[in-house]
């Protein structure tokens, strides 16, 4: 299993990306090509889960567009985030919030979390080990 | 053919030079230790044998231990044979390591897969079954099938394809992209699955 974690090491892409977890307001700069083009699209939404070990993790966060919920699964380590920010801490009591899908008005409303600092980007897991 | 033993280490992802997020494996491969070079002249045929792995003395009989003494090295745990090796003329004793591979090219490797137990038909040979779940229909989901004509023949033909043990084959995954060397660690990673366990035994052949 060591060798395992030391190959993952090796494979990825060093960044920094923020502490962040389910419940939080993030937002997301995607690059996306166009043909030759390349140019970044925003997405912001509540992150509703973190899943995945490894270099393999990803994140899924879900939000509200012209009426229709919108969810989008991001891989942690991607290349093509250019930058994670965590807009708003949110109060949750649990670690996916799938909950939320079905919800509407009040119930499907995050509490900020208070006292909490928007900690800066830190270095990834990974790379401190 | 060249090539080098190994073991399977298990499976992670990673990003490519155009950022796609692939799935990959990560084999330990060698370093290896030439036991037996074959030669036309004397055997027959060209051929290298490589040994991978430590094995314990106690667990070594004195035919083996003889022959790896003769290589002058420790006792190895698996023995496999390469026929017409490529590369400089290999001698016994010589190490053979992962500089043999460059990255983005192509590998067999060869592993055995893991067991499945008895299985019947629909798993064993991707069979469909027979017929629906309802119009009065029942307990034929999995079932196989018309085993065959009636008098004629009389028999079932050999190589019907029944239920049975199914997996533990030797089973070779062909053209695996090298998508990263980690020398210092002798880890080869290839794109995509390799047959078998983590921590099975796998052949790589280039």
């Amino acid at each position: 299993m060591d060798l395992l974690k030391y190959a993952e090491s090796q494979l990825m892409v060093k960044q920094s990306i923020p502490d962040f977890k389910a419940g939080d307001t993030v937002t997301i700069s995607y690059k996306i090509k166009e043909g030759d083009k390349e140019r970044v699209q925003q997405f912001t939404g509540v992150v509703i889960q973190r899943k995945g070990v490894g270099n393999v993790k990803t994140f899924t966060v879900r939000k509200i567009s012209n009426g229709v919920g919108v969810e989008r699964i991001f891989p942690l380590y991607s290349t093509f985030i250019e930058s994670i920010t965590v807009d708003k801490r949110g109060e949750v009591r649990r670690a996916k919030l799938f909950y939320l899908r079905g919800a509407i008005g009040k119930k499907a409303k995050i509490d900020e979390l208070k006292g909490a600092d928007i900690v800066a980007a830190q270095e990834p897991e990974l790379a401190e080990k | 053919m060249s090539g080098i033993l190994g073991k399977k280490i298990g499976m992670t992802n990673m990003f490519d030079v155009s950022g796609r997020y692939i799935a990959c494996t990560v084999i330990e491969a060698g370093p290896c230790v030439v036991t037996q070079v074959k030669t036309t002249d004397k055997d027959g045929y060209n051929s290298v044998q490589l040994g991978f792995g430590e094995r314990k003395e106690k667990h070594t009989t004195s035919p083996q231990m003889g022959h790896f003494k003769k290589a002058g090295t420790t006792p190895k745990k698996k023995v496999v044979e390469f026929r017409d090796f490529d590369g400089e003329e290999k001698k016994m004793g010589d190490v053979v390591t992962l500089d043999i591979f460059t990255e983005g090219e192509y590998v067999d490797v060869i592993g055995t897969s893991k067991g499945k137990g008895f299985q019947g038909v629909v798993k064993r040979h991707h069979f469909s079954g027979v017929g629906g779940a309802t119009h009065g229909q029942h307990d034929r989901q999995r079932a196989g099938g018309s085993m065959g004509a009636s008098s004629y023949p009389s028999h079932v033909f050999k190589g019907k394809r029944m239920p049975g043990r199914m997996g533990g084959d030797r089973v070779k995954a062909r053209n695996l992209e090298v998508m990263k060397l980690i020398k210092d660690k002798n880890l080869l990673v290839v794109k995509g699955s390799v047959p078998g366990a983590s921590g099975s035994f796998v052949i790589i052949h280039k």
